[in-house]
Protein backbone atom coordinates (compact mmCIF):
# COMPACT_ATOMS: atom_id res chain seq x y z
CA UNK A 1 0.00 0.00 0.00
CA UNK A 2 1.58 3.05 -1.19
CA UNK A 3 -1.17 5.19 -1.59
CA UNK A 4 -0.52 8.42 0.60
CA UNK A 5 1.98 9.40 -2.03
CA UNK A 6 0.54 8.43 -5.65
CA UNK A 7 -1.47 10.56 -6.98
CA UNK A 8 -0.62 9.39 -10.86
CA UNK A 9 -3.33 9.25 -13.58
CA UNK A 10 -4.21 5.95 -14.09
CA UNK A 11 -3.01 6.80 -18.13
CA UNK A 12 -0.66 9.52 -17.41
CA UNK A 13 -2.98 12.02 -18.91
CA UNK A 14 -4.72 15.06 -18.37
CA UNK A 15 -8.30 15.05 -18.09
CA UNK A 16 -8.92 11.06 -17.32
CA UNK A 17 -9.56 9.53 -14.14
CA UNK A 18 -7.58 10.63 -10.78
CA UNK A 19 -5.99 7.26 -9.73
CA UNK A 20 -8.17 4.95 -8.34
CA UNK A 21 -10.85 7.27 -9.77
CA UNK A 22 -11.90 9.35 -6.46
CA UNK A 23 -10.37 12.54 -5.73
CA UNK A 24 -7.45 12.95 -3.52
CA UNK A 25 -8.94 15.15 -0.82
CA UNK A 26 -11.51 12.70 -0.50
CA UNK A 27 -9.35 9.61 -0.05
CA UNK A 28 -7.89 11.51 2.82
CA UNK A 29 -11.30 12.15 4.18
CA UNK A 30 -11.78 8.70 4.16
CA UNK A 31 -8.63 6.95 5.41
CA UNK A 32 -8.91 9.39 8.18
CA UNK A 33 -12.38 8.05 9.20
CA UNK A 34 -10.49 4.28 8.60
CA UNK A 35 -7.52 5.65 10.93
CA UNK A 36 -10.29 6.48 13.24
CA UNK A 37 -12.20 3.33 13.09
CA UNK A 38 -8.98 1.04 13.44
CA UNK A 39 -8.10 3.33 16.41
CA UNK A 40 -11.35 2.35 17.90
CA UNK A 41 -12.02 -1.05 16.99
CA UNK A 42 -16.01 -1.90 16.04
CA UNK A 43 -17.48 1.66 16.29
CA UNK A 44 -19.16 3.45 13.40
CA UNK A 45 -17.60 6.25 11.93
CA UNK A 46 -19.54 8.67 9.78
CA UNK A 47 -17.89 9.51 6.94
CA UNK A 48 -19.06 11.87 3.82
CA UNK A 49 -20.04 9.15 1.28
CA UNK A 50 -19.87 9.85 -2.70
CA UNK A 51 -21.69 9.09 -5.46
CA UNK A 52 -20.07 6.72 -7.04
CA UNK A 53 -20.59 5.44 -11.07
CA UNK A 54 -22.71 2.20 -9.77
CA UNK A 55 -25.50 1.78 -8.11
CA UNK A 56 -25.83 1.22 -4.10
CA UNK A 57 -26.17 -2.02 -3.50
CA UNK A 58 -22.93 -2.65 -5.64
CA UNK A 59 -20.35 -1.83 -2.60
CA UNK A 60 -20.09 1.75 -2.96
CA UNK A 61 -18.73 1.39 0.25
CA UNK A 62 -16.69 -0.90 0.01
CA UNK A 63 -15.16 0.15 -3.60
CA UNK A 64 -14.61 3.88 -1.49
CA UNK A 65 -12.63 2.06 0.84
CA UNK A 66 -10.98 0.08 -1.56
CA UNK A 67 -10.35 2.92 -3.89
CA UNK A 68 -8.77 5.28 -0.77
CA UNK A 69 -6.31 2.56 0.39
CA UNK A 70 -5.39 1.06 -2.97
CA UNK A 71 -1.69 1.84 -4.51
CA UNK A 72 -0.33 1.03 -7.71
CA UNK A 73 1.51 -1.59 -6.28
CA UNK A 74 -1.04 -3.94 -4.76
CA UNK A 75 -2.73 -6.73 -6.31
CA UNK A 76 -6.50 -6.77 -5.99
CA UNK A 77 -9.27 -9.41 -5.43
CA UNK A 78 -13.05 -8.96 -5.20
CA UNK A 79 -15.15 -11.78 -4.14
CA UNK A 80 -18.80 -12.17 -4.45
CA UNK A 81 -20.44 -14.99 -2.36
CA UNK A 82 -17.21 -16.15 -2.17
CA UNK A 83 -17.12 -16.18 -5.92
CA UNK A 84 -14.11 -14.03 -8.32
CA UNK A 85 -16.56 -14.39 -11.47
CA UNK A 86 -20.16 -12.61 -10.31
CA UNK A 87 -20.99 -10.18 -12.41
CA UNK A 88 -20.62 -7.86 -8.95
CA UNK A 89 -16.97 -8.75 -8.62
CA UNK A 90 -15.83 -8.67 -11.73
CA UNK A 91 -17.00 -5.46 -12.51
CA UNK A 92 -15.99 -4.08 -9.18
CA UNK A 93 -12.40 -6.03 -10.48
CA UNK A 94 -12.62 -4.66 -14.31
CA UNK A 95 -13.33 -0.75 -12.25
CA UNK A 96 -10.48 -0.73 -10.88
CA UNK A 97 -8.08 -1.93 -13.34
CA UNK A 98 -9.69 0.76 -15.58
CA UNK A 99 -8.99 3.68 -12.69
CA UNK A 100 -6.11 2.50 -11.11
CA UNK A 101 -4.31 0.36 -13.68
CA UNK A 102 -3.25 -2.24 -10.46
CA UNK A 103 -2.47 -5.66 -10.77
CA UNK A 104 -5.78 -7.73 -9.82
CA UNK A 105 -5.58 -11.67 -9.18
CA UNK A 106 -7.88 -14.61 -8.13
CA UNK A 107 -6.03 -16.19 -6.15
CA UNK A 108 -5.91 -15.49 -2.57
CA UNK A 109 -2.82 -15.28 -1.24
CA UNK A 110 -1.27 -12.97 -3.77
CA UNK A 111 -3.74 -10.63 -2.89
CA UNK A 112 -2.69 -7.72 -0.85
CA UNK A 113 -6.12 -6.29 -0.52
CA UNK A 114 -9.44 -8.44 -0.80
CA UNK A 115 -12.70 -6.85 -1.41
CA UNK A 116 -15.81 -9.02 -0.38
CA UNK A 117 -19.36 -9.15 -0.25
CA UNK A 118 -21.23 -12.30 1.83
CA UNK A 119 -17.70 -14.20 2.59
CA UNK A 120 -13.99 -14.51 4.06
CA UNK A 121 -12.03 -16.68 2.34
CA UNK A 122 -11.39 -19.87 3.30
CA UNK A 123 -7.37 -19.91 3.35
CA UNK A 124 -6.04 -17.72 6.47
CA UNK A 125 -5.31 -14.16 6.16
CA UNK A 126 -1.69 -13.40 6.52
CA UNK A 127 -0.43 -9.83 8.11
CA UNK A 128 -0.07 -7.27 5.73
CA UNK A 129 -3.05 -8.25 3.90
CA UNK A 130 -6.44 -6.28 4.28
CA UNK A 131 -10.36 -7.49 3.67
CA UNK A 132 -12.86 -4.83 2.50
CA UNK A 133 -16.09 -5.69 3.07
CA UNK A 134 -19.17 -4.14 1.29
CA UNK A 135 -21.81 -3.24 3.69
CA UNK A 136 -25.37 -2.95 3.39
CA UNK A 137 -26.62 -1.83 6.77
CA UNK A 138 -23.90 -1.50 9.40
CA UNK A 139 -26.68 -0.62 12.40
CA UNK A 140 -26.87 -4.02 14.73
CA UNK A 141 -29.52 -2.27 16.85
CA UNK A 142 -31.32 -1.28 13.99
CA UNK A 143 -33.62 -4.66 13.61
CA UNK A 144 -35.06 -3.41 17.35
CA UNK A 145 -34.49 0.35 17.43
CA UNK A 146 -35.09 2.20 14.00
CA UNK A 147 -33.95 5.55 16.20
CA UNK A 148 -30.73 6.65 15.27
CA UNK A 149 -30.42 9.27 18.03
CA UNK A 150 -30.89 5.86 20.42
CA UNK A 151 -28.48 3.31 19.00
CA UNK A 152 -25.94 6.08 18.93
CA UNK A 153 -26.54 6.37 22.68
CA UNK A 154 -26.58 3.15 23.08
CA UNK A 155 -23.09 2.17 21.91
CA UNK A 156 -21.49 4.97 23.47
CA UNK A 157 -23.44 3.45 26.92
CA UNK A 158 -22.57 -0.22 26.04
CA UNK A 159 -26.33 -1.13 26.42
CA UNK A 160 -26.32 -4.01 24.41
CA UNK A 161 -29.57 -6.08 26.19
CA UNK A 162 -31.29 -5.59 22.85
CA UNK A 163 -28.85 -7.31 21.19
CA UNK A 164 -29.64 -10.52 23.14
CA UNK A 165 -33.57 -9.91 23.22
CA UNK A 166 -33.06 -10.25 19.08
CA UNK A 167 -31.17 -13.58 20.06
CA UNK A 168 -33.99 -14.60 22.51
CA UNK A 169 -36.76 -14.40 19.67
CA UNK A 170 -35.10 -16.59 17.77
CA UNK A 171 -34.67 -19.19 19.95
CA UNK A 172 -37.85 -18.69 21.29
CA UNK A 173 -39.68 -19.01 17.92
CA UNK A 174 -36.81 -21.39 16.14
CA UNK A 175 -35.51 -23.38 19.28
CA UNK A 176 -32.12 -22.49 18.49
CA UNK A 177 -30.38 -19.13 17.23
CA UNK A 178 -31.63 -19.10 13.68
CA UNK A 179 -29.59 -16.21 12.75
CA UNK A 180 -26.99 -17.47 9.95
CA UNK A 181 -26.02 -14.37 8.34
CA UNK A 182 -24.78 -10.99 9.35
CA UNK A 183 -24.53 -12.20 13.15
CA UNK A 184 -23.51 -10.14 15.46
CA UNK A 185 -20.65 -9.84 17.22
CA UNK A 186 -18.36 -8.10 20.16
CA UNK A 187 -15.04 -6.13 19.02
CA UNK A 188 -12.78 -5.80 21.52
CA UNK A 189 -14.65 -6.74 24.75
CA UNK A 190 -16.68 -3.36 23.54
CA UNK A 191 -18.78 -2.77 20.82
CA UNK A 192 -21.03 -4.76 18.89
CA UNK A 193 -20.67 -4.94 15.67
CA UNK A 194 -22.74 -6.63 11.89
CA UNK A 195 -20.32 -8.47 10.58
CA UNK A 196 -21.88 -7.59 7.09
CA UNK A 197 -23.98 -10.85 5.52
CA UNK A 198 -21.51 -13.20 5.42
CA UNK A 199 -22.29 -16.58 7.07
CA UNK A 200 -22.15 -17.32 11.22
CA UNK A 201 -20.08 -20.02 9.50
CA UNK A 202 -17.08 -17.32 8.45
CA UNK A 203 -17.28 -15.36 12.09
CA UNK A 204 -14.83 -17.36 14.19
CA UNK A 205 -12.06 -16.49 10.96
CA UNK A 206 -12.49 -12.53 12.26
CA UNK A 207 -11.35 -13.24 15.18
CA UNK A 208 -7.52 -12.57 16.01
CA UNK A 209 -7.52 -12.43 12.34
CA UNK A 210 -3.52 -11.46 11.11
CA UNK A 211 -4.89 -9.41 7.95
CA UNK A 212 -6.58 -5.56 8.49
CA UNK A 213 -10.60 -6.01 8.15
CA UNK A 214 -12.37 -2.79 7.16
CA UNK A 215 -16.09 -2.33 6.35
CA UNK A 216 -17.88 0.24 3.95
CA UNK A 217 -21.09 1.05 4.33
CA UNK A 218 -21.92 3.68 0.96
CA UNK A 219 -25.41 4.38 1.36
CA UNK A 220 -25.06 4.57 5.60
CA UNK A 221 -22.07 6.55 4.84
CA UNK A 222 -20.01 4.11 7.67
CA UNK A 223 -16.94 3.05 8.17
CA UNK A 224 -16.02 0.72 10.45
CA UNK A 225 -13.02 -1.55 10.90
CA UNK A 226 -11.58 -4.55 13.18
CA UNK A 227 -7.62 -4.30 13.97
CA UNK A 228 -5.29 -7.37 13.46
CA UNK A 229 -5.38 -9.92 16.14
CA UNK A 230 -8.40 -8.30 17.66
CA UNK A 231 -10.85 -9.86 20.16
CA UNK A 232 -14.22 -10.54 17.91
CA UNK A 233 -16.36 -12.78 19.86
CA UNK A 234 -20.07 -13.56 18.87
CA UNK A 235 -23.03 -13.08 20.98
CA UNK A 236 -24.82 -16.31 22.24
CA UNK A 237 -26.31 -17.54 25.78
CA UNK A 238 -24.77 -19.68 28.10
CA UNK A 239 -27.49 -22.60 27.10
CA UNK A 240 -27.29 -21.89 23.58
CA UNK A 241 -23.63 -21.45 23.10
CA UNK A 242 -22.28 -19.76 19.26
CA UNK A 243 -21.98 -22.91 16.92
CA UNK A 244 -21.26 -22.34 13.53
CA UNK A 245 -22.95 -24.32 10.34
CA UNK A 246 -21.66 -27.86 9.75
CA UNK A 247 -22.08 -29.65 6.50
CA UNK A 248 -23.05 -33.68 6.38
CA UNK A 249 -20.81 -33.53 3.06
CA UNK A 250 -16.95 -32.67 1.91
CA UNK A 251 -17.39 -30.37 -0.79
CA UNK A 252 -18.22 -32.83 -3.81
CA UNK A 253 -15.66 -31.29 -6.13
CA UNK A 254 -12.51 -31.17 -4.10
CA UNK A 255 -13.25 -32.89 -0.99
CA UNK A 256 -12.95 -30.29 1.32
CA UNK A 257 -14.49 -30.51 4.77
CA UNK A 258 -14.98 -27.36 7.39
CA UNK A 259 -15.63 -25.10 4.13
CA UNK A 260 -18.88 -23.51 3.48
CA UNK A 261 -20.70 -24.57 0.83
CA UNK A 262 -22.82 -24.02 -1.55
CA UNK A 263 -25.65 -25.82 -2.86
CA UNK A 264 -26.02 -26.03 -6.98
CA UNK A 265 -28.69 -27.49 -8.78
CA UNK A 266 -27.63 -29.88 -11.53
CA UNK A 267 -30.73 -30.45 -13.46
CA UNK A 268 -34.34 -30.03 -12.91
CA UNK A 269 -34.60 -33.45 -11.60
CA UNK A 270 -33.61 -32.73 -8.25
CA UNK A 271 -30.40 -33.30 -8.70
CA UNK A 272 -27.79 -31.57 -6.45
CA UNK A 273 -24.41 -31.07 -5.05
CA UNK A 274 -22.68 -29.38 -2.20
CA UNK A 275 -19.49 -27.30 -3.34
CA UNK A 276 -16.93 -25.04 -2.05
CA UNK A 277 -18.67 -21.04 -1.74
CA UNK A 278 -15.19 -19.81 -2.01
CA UNK A 279 -14.24 -21.20 -5.58
CA UNK A 280 -10.36 -19.79 -5.62
CA UNK A 281 -9.91 -22.13 -2.28
CA UNK A 282 -11.53 -24.76 -4.60
CA UNK A 283 -9.61 -24.72 -7.92
CA UNK A 284 -6.07 -24.72 -5.79
CA UNK A 285 -7.41 -27.67 -3.51
CA UNK A 286 -8.34 -29.81 -7.19
CA UNK A 287 -5.21 -28.04 -8.85
CA UNK A 288 -3.51 -29.96 -5.83
CA UNK A 289 -4.72 -33.44 -6.62
CA UNK A 290 -7.78 -33.25 -4.32
CA UNK A 291 -10.69 -34.78 -5.55
CA UNK A 292 -14.85 -34.80 -4.70
CA UNK A 293 -16.90 -37.78 -5.59
CA UNK A 294 -18.48 -35.10 -8.34
CA UNK A 295 -14.64 -34.12 -9.40
CA UNK A 296 -15.76 -34.89 -13.43
CA UNK A 297 -13.72 -32.44 -15.24
CA UNK A 298 -17.63 -32.01 -17.06
CA UNK A 299 -19.30 -30.80 -13.96
CA UNK A 300 -16.16 -28.26 -13.13
CA UNK A 301 -16.25 -26.75 -16.44
CA UNK A 302 -20.09 -26.39 -16.33
CA UNK A 303 -19.53 -25.48 -13.03
CA UNK A 304 -17.27 -22.36 -13.89
CA UNK A 305 -19.33 -21.69 -16.18
CA UNK A 306 -22.30 -20.59 -14.35
CA UNK A 307 -22.74 -21.66 -10.71
CA UNK A 308 -22.01 -18.00 -9.36
CA UNK A 309 -25.13 -16.29 -8.16
CA UNK A 310 -25.56 -12.72 -9.03
CA UNK A 311 -27.02 -10.86 -6.12
CA UNK A 312 -27.94 -7.16 -5.77
CA UNK A 313 -28.59 -6.95 -1.91
CA UNK A 314 -25.03 -6.20 -0.55
CA UNK A 315 -23.10 -2.98 -1.14
CA UNK B 1 -55.36 2.27 50.79
CA UNK B 2 -53.67 3.45 54.52
CA UNK B 3 -51.31 2.49 57.02
CA UNK B 4 -48.06 0.84 55.00
CA UNK B 5 -45.83 3.90 55.14
CA UNK B 6 -42.51 4.27 57.65
CA UNK B 7 -42.27 7.76 58.19
CA UNK B 8 -39.10 6.86 60.94
CA UNK B 9 -37.26 5.90 57.17
CA UNK B 10 -35.21 7.90 55.59
CA UNK B 11 -37.23 9.69 52.51
CA UNK B 12 -36.27 7.61 49.14
CA UNK B 13 -37.60 10.74 46.59
CA UNK B 14 -36.97 14.31 47.51
CA UNK B 15 -38.30 17.01 45.26
CA UNK B 16 -37.26 20.48 45.66
CA UNK B 17 -38.70 23.53 43.86
CA UNK B 18 -39.22 21.47 40.79
CA UNK B 19 -40.94 23.78 38.21
CA UNK B 20 -40.92 23.55 34.64
CA UNK B 21 -41.91 26.08 32.03
CA UNK B 22 -42.37 25.42 28.19
CA UNK B 23 -41.30 28.54 26.74
CA UNK B 24 -43.51 31.24 28.55
CA UNK B 25 -46.18 28.56 30.07
CA UNK B 26 -46.23 26.75 33.03
CA UNK B 27 -45.59 22.90 33.46
CA UNK B 28 -45.62 22.78 36.81
CA UNK B 29 -44.07 25.33 39.51
CA UNK B 30 -42.24 24.97 42.81
CA UNK B 31 -43.38 21.35 43.61
CA UNK B 32 -41.55 20.16 46.71
CA UNK B 33 -42.26 17.10 48.61
CA UNK B 34 -40.42 13.48 50.16
CA UNK B 35 -41.39 10.08 49.17
CA UNK B 36 -41.10 8.09 51.68
CA UNK B 37 -40.27 3.45 51.18
CA UNK B 38 -43.41 1.83 50.49
CA UNK B 39 -45.49 5.12 49.93
CA UNK B 40 -47.75 5.73 47.12
CA UNK B 41 -48.70 8.82 46.27
CA UNK B 42 -51.18 9.65 43.64
CA UNK B 43 -50.87 13.23 41.74
CA UNK B 44 -54.34 13.72 40.80
CA UNK B 45 -55.84 17.56 39.19
CA UNK B 46 -57.87 18.58 35.63
CA UNK B 47 -56.56 17.85 32.18
CA UNK B 48 -53.49 20.19 31.98
CA UNK B 49 -53.05 21.16 35.20
CA UNK B 50 -49.15 19.50 35.38
CA UNK B 51 -49.40 16.19 36.32
CA UNK B 52 -47.59 14.62 33.31
CA UNK B 53 -45.03 17.21 33.55
CA UNK B 54 -44.41 16.49 37.29
CA UNK B 55 -44.06 13.14 36.70
CA UNK B 56 -41.31 13.50 33.89
CA UNK B 57 -39.30 15.85 35.67
CA UNK B 58 -39.38 13.85 38.79
CA UNK B 59 -38.55 10.42 36.63
CA UNK B 60 -35.47 12.79 34.95
CA UNK B 61 -37.74 11.85 31.25
CA UNK B 62 -37.90 15.63 31.26
CA UNK B 63 -35.06 18.08 32.53
CA UNK B 64 -37.18 20.92 34.73
CA UNK B 65 -36.27 24.75 34.52
CA UNK B 66 -34.99 25.26 38.10
CA UNK B 67 -35.43 22.79 41.16
CA UNK B 68 -33.45 19.69 42.43
CA UNK B 69 -34.88 15.57 42.09
CA UNK B 70 -32.83 13.59 45.00
CA UNK B 71 -32.88 9.94 45.34
CA UNK B 72 -31.80 7.52 47.54
CA UNK B 73 -29.79 5.06 46.00
CA UNK B 74 -29.05 1.28 46.90
CA UNK B 75 -26.33 2.42 48.49
CA UNK B 76 -28.16 4.67 50.90
CA UNK B 77 -26.65 7.57 49.53
CA UNK B 78 -29.01 10.88 48.31
CA UNK B 79 -27.80 11.89 44.96
CA UNK B 80 -29.37 14.41 42.85
CA UNK B 81 -30.73 13.17 39.81
CA UNK B 82 -29.92 15.66 37.11
CA UNK B 83 -26.15 15.20 38.67
CA UNK B 84 -25.81 11.58 37.66
CA UNK B 85 -23.95 10.66 34.69
CA UNK B 86 -26.35 9.65 31.52
CA UNK B 87 -25.23 5.91 32.30
CA UNK B 88 -25.99 6.12 35.82
CA UNK B 89 -29.05 7.47 34.78
CA UNK B 90 -30.07 4.56 32.65
CA UNK B 91 -28.99 2.32 34.72
CA UNK B 92 -31.14 3.63 37.55
CA UNK B 93 -34.34 3.76 35.23
CA UNK B 94 -34.02 0.25 33.68
CA UNK B 95 -33.46 -1.75 37.17
CA UNK B 96 -33.97 0.59 40.33
CA UNK B 97 -36.99 1.94 38.76
CA UNK B 98 -40.43 1.30 36.49
CA UNK B 99 -42.72 3.71 34.29
CA UNK B 100 -45.78 2.67 33.47
CA UNK B 101 -47.18 4.88 30.46
CA UNK B 102 -50.88 5.04 29.98
CA UNK B 103 -50.43 4.12 26.30
CA UNK B 104 -48.86 0.59 26.84
CA UNK B 105 -47.00 0.84 23.10
CA UNK B 106 -44.81 3.71 24.70
CA UNK B 107 -44.02 1.24 27.22
CA UNK B 108 -43.92 -2.30 25.35
CA UNK B 109 -41.58 -3.42 22.09
CA UNK B 110 -44.62 -4.20 19.99
CA UNK B 111 -42.24 -6.25 17.59
CA UNK B 112 -41.26 -8.48 19.88
CA UNK B 113 -42.75 -11.81 21.99
CA UNK B 114 -44.37 -11.03 25.59
CA UNK B 115 -41.55 -13.35 26.93
CA UNK B 116 -38.68 -11.32 25.26
CA UNK B 117 -41.12 -8.09 26.58
CA UNK B 118 -40.55 -9.34 29.89
CA UNK B 119 -37.11 -10.49 29.91
CA UNK B 120 -35.03 -7.32 28.43
CA UNK B 121 -34.51 -5.70 31.57
CA UNK B 122 -32.93 -9.03 32.74
CA UNK B 123 -30.68 -9.03 29.24
CA UNK B 124 -30.14 -5.41 29.55
CA UNK B 125 -28.27 -6.30 33.33
CA UNK B 126 -26.22 -8.82 32.00
CA UNK B 127 -28.36 -11.87 32.08
CA UNK B 128 -27.26 -14.79 29.59
CA UNK B 129 -29.39 -17.80 30.70
CA UNK B 130 -32.49 -18.25 28.18
CA UNK B 131 -33.74 -20.96 30.16
CA UNK B 132 -33.35 -18.34 33.22
CA UNK B 133 -34.99 -15.38 31.51
CA UNK B 134 -37.66 -17.45 30.54
CA UNK B 135 -37.97 -19.49 33.65
CA UNK B 136 -38.70 -15.49 35.13
CA UNK B 137 -40.91 -14.00 31.98
CA UNK B 138 -43.33 -16.89 32.64
CA UNK B 139 -43.40 -16.33 36.79
CA UNK B 140 -44.01 -12.71 36.39
CA UNK B 141 -47.03 -13.76 33.18
CA UNK B 142 -48.55 -15.68 35.97
CA UNK B 143 -48.12 -12.94 38.00
CA UNK B 144 -50.07 -10.56 36.13
CA UNK B 145 -52.48 -12.81 34.96
CA UNK B 146 -51.06 -13.52 31.68
CA UNK B 147 -51.86 -17.20 30.61
CA UNK B 148 -48.74 -18.93 29.93
CA UNK B 149 -49.39 -20.01 26.44
CA UNK B 150 -49.01 -16.42 25.46
CA UNK B 151 -45.39 -15.79 26.18
CA UNK B 152 -44.43 -16.23 22.51
CA UNK B 153 -46.95 -14.09 21.59
CA UNK B 154 -46.27 -10.35 20.46
CA UNK B 155 -48.12 -7.72 22.53
CA UNK B 156 -49.85 -6.27 19.19
CA UNK B 157 -52.23 -9.37 19.57
CA UNK B 158 -53.12 -8.51 23.37
CA UNK B 159 -55.96 -6.68 24.48
CA UNK B 160 -55.67 -3.41 26.00
CA UNK B 161 -55.84 -4.52 29.67
CA UNK B 162 -53.48 -7.21 28.84
CA UNK B 163 -50.87 -5.23 27.32
CA UNK B 164 -51.09 -3.35 30.51
CA UNK B 165 -50.54 -5.95 33.18
CA UNK B 166 -47.84 -7.00 30.14
CA UNK B 167 -45.96 -3.64 30.91
CA UNK B 168 -46.24 -4.31 34.53
CA UNK B 169 -44.51 -7.62 34.70
CA UNK B 170 -41.50 -6.14 32.30
CA UNK B 171 -41.40 -3.05 34.64
CA UNK B 172 -41.27 -5.53 37.99
CA UNK B 173 -38.76 -7.90 36.69
CA UNK B 174 -35.62 -6.02 38.14
CA UNK B 175 -37.52 -5.39 41.20
CA UNK B 176 -37.56 -1.81 40.97
CA UNK B 177 -37.65 0.20 44.58
CA UNK B 178 -39.79 2.97 42.77
CA UNK B 179 -42.40 2.76 39.94
CA UNK B 180 -43.85 5.77 37.92
CA UNK B 181 -47.19 5.46 36.43
CA UNK B 182 -49.04 7.93 34.33
CA UNK B 183 -52.67 7.08 34.13
CA UNK B 184 -52.17 3.48 34.23
CA UNK B 185 -55.99 2.61 33.96
CA UNK B 186 -56.65 4.80 31.46
CA UNK B 187 -58.80 4.57 28.16
CA UNK B 188 -59.91 1.12 29.28
CA UNK B 189 -63.24 -0.05 29.94
CA UNK B 190 -64.53 0.31 33.51
CA UNK B 191 -64.43 -3.79 34.46
CA UNK B 192 -60.94 -3.96 33.04
CA UNK B 193 -59.94 -1.48 35.13
CA UNK B 194 -61.14 -2.41 38.20
CA UNK B 195 -59.32 -5.92 37.43
CA UNK B 196 -56.23 -3.58 37.00
CA UNK B 197 -56.21 -1.48 39.59
CA UNK B 198 -56.88 -5.02 42.07
CA UNK B 199 -53.61 -6.27 40.42
CA UNK B 200 -51.40 -2.90 40.76
CA UNK B 201 -52.97 -2.72 44.53
CA UNK B 202 -51.94 -6.37 45.22
CA UNK B 203 -48.76 -6.09 43.64
CA UNK B 204 -47.44 -2.94 45.62
CA UNK B 205 -48.43 -4.08 48.75
CA UNK B 206 -46.79 -7.12 47.87
CA UNK B 207 -43.40 -6.01 47.38
CA UNK B 208 -43.32 -3.30 49.14
CA UNK B 209 -43.30 -0.36 46.39
CA UNK B 210 -42.85 3.16 46.43
CA UNK B 211 -44.86 4.83 43.61
CA UNK B 212 -45.64 8.27 42.26
CA UNK B 213 -48.99 7.43 40.24
CA UNK B 214 -50.89 10.37 38.59
CA UNK B 215 -54.82 10.36 37.69
CA UNK B 216 -57.36 12.30 37.04
CA UNK B 217 -59.57 9.76 38.92
CA UNK B 218 -60.13 9.85 42.34
CA UNK B 219 -61.67 6.66 42.84
CA UNK B 220 -58.14 5.30 41.52
CA UNK B 221 -56.24 7.67 43.91
CA UNK B 222 -58.31 6.42 47.18
CA UNK B 223 -57.80 2.68 45.86
CA UNK B 224 -54.06 2.88 45.61
CA UNK B 225 -52.93 6.03 47.33
CA UNK B 226 -51.27 6.97 51.02
CA UNK B 227 -51.32 10.35 50.31
CA UNK B 228 -52.66 12.65 47.71
CA UNK B 229 -51.15 15.67 46.38
CA UNK B 230 -53.93 17.92 43.92
CA UNK B 231 -52.52 20.25 41.42
CA UNK B 232 -53.89 23.43 39.13
CA UNK B 233 -52.32 25.49 36.88
CA UNK B 234 -48.99 23.59 37.50
CA UNK B 235 -49.16 24.23 41.30
CA UNK B 236 -50.07 22.09 44.13
CA UNK B 237 -52.98 23.58 45.87
CA UNK B 238 -53.17 20.72 48.51
CA UNK B 239 -51.74 17.37 49.78
CA UNK B 240 -52.04 15.36 52.44
CA UNK B 241 -53.03 11.62 53.46
CA UNK B 242 -55.73 10.78 50.34
CA UNK B 243 -58.84 10.09 53.11
CA UNK B 244 -58.30 12.92 54.89
CA UNK B 245 -58.18 15.00 51.11
CA UNK B 246 -60.41 13.54 50.33
CA UNK B 247 -63.27 13.37 52.95
CA UNK B 248 -62.44 16.75 54.10
CA UNK B 249 -60.95 18.94 51.55
CA UNK B 250 -59.60 21.94 52.89
CA UNK B 251 -58.83 24.21 49.43
CA UNK B 252 -62.02 25.37 47.79
CA UNK B 253 -60.56 23.89 44.50
CA UNK B 254 -60.18 20.74 45.77
CA UNK B 255 -63.59 20.79 47.68
CA UNK B 256 -65.34 21.23 44.19
CA UNK B 257 -62.75 18.70 42.59
CA UNK B 258 -64.58 16.24 45.08
CA UNK B 259 -68.15 17.24 45.24
CA UNK B 260 -67.96 17.40 41.35
CA UNK B 261 -67.95 13.34 40.84
CA UNK B 262 -70.07 10.55 42.84
CA UNK B 263 -68.62 10.02 46.23
CA UNK B 264 -66.57 7.07 45.86
N1 LIG C 1 -44.36 19.56 25.18
C1 LIG C 1 -45.06 20.62 25.59
N2 LIG C 1 -44.88 21.82 25.00
C2 LIG C 1 -45.57 22.91 25.41
N3 LIG C 1 -46.45 22.90 26.40
C3 LIG C 1 -46.69 21.73 27.02
C4 LIG C 1 -46.01 20.54 26.65
N4 LIG C 1 -46.44 19.54 27.44
C5 LIG C 1 -47.34 20.07 28.27
N5 LIG C 1 -47.50 21.39 28.03
C6 LIG C 1 -48.38 22.31 28.77
O1 LIG C 1 -48.07 22.22 30.14
C7 LIG C 1 -49.23 22.20 30.91
C8 LIG C 1 -49.30 20.93 31.74
O2 LIG C 1 -49.44 19.84 30.88
P1 LIG C 1 -49.40 18.32 31.39
O3 LIG C 1 -49.38 17.45 30.19
O4 LIG C 1 -48.32 18.19 32.37
O5 LIG C 1 -50.82 18.22 32.10
P2 LIG C 1 -51.60 16.96 32.68
O6 LIG C 1 -52.05 17.34 34.02
O7 LIG C 1 -50.78 15.74 32.56
O8 LIG C 1 -52.86 16.88 31.70
P3 LIG C 1 -53.70 15.59 31.21
O9 LIG C 1 -54.58 15.19 32.34
O10 LIG C 1 -54.50 16.11 30.07
O11 LIG C 1 -52.73 14.53 30.80
C9 LIG C 1 -50.39 22.36 29.93
O12 LIG C 1 -50.72 23.72 29.85
C10 LIG C 1 -49.84 21.89 28.64
O13 LIG C 1 -50.46 22.51 27.56
MG1 LIG D 1 -50.98 13.83 31.51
Amino acid sequence: MSALDNTARADGSEGSYNFAYLDEQTKRMIRRAILKAIAVPGYQVPFASREMPMPYGWGTGGVQVTAAILGSDDVLKVIDQGSDDTTNAVSIRAFFEKTANVATTTHTAEATIIQTRHRIPERQLEEGQILVYQVPIPEPLRFLEPRETETRKMHALEEYGLMHVKLYEDIARHGHIATTYAYPVKVDGRYVMDPSPTPKFDNPKMHDMAALQLFGAGREKRIYAVPPYTRVESLDFEDHPFQVQRFDKPCALCAAEDVYLDEVILDDRGGRMFVCSDTDHCEERRTAGHRGEMAGEEIAARLSAGHASDGEDGQ
Amino acid sequence: MSGATDRSELPLLRANGLTRFYGERIGCHDVSFELFPGEVLAIVGESGSGKTTLLNCLSTRLPPTAGAVEYRMRDGQMRDLFQLSEAERRLLMRTDWGFVHQNAADGLRMTVSAGANVGERLMAVGERHYGAIRGTALDWLSRVEIDETRIDDEPRAFSGGMRQRLQIARNLVTSPRLVFMDEPTGGLDVSVQARLLDLIRGLVTDLGLSVVIVTHDLAVARLLSHRLMVMRHGKVIETGLTDRVLDDPQAPYTQLLVSSILQV
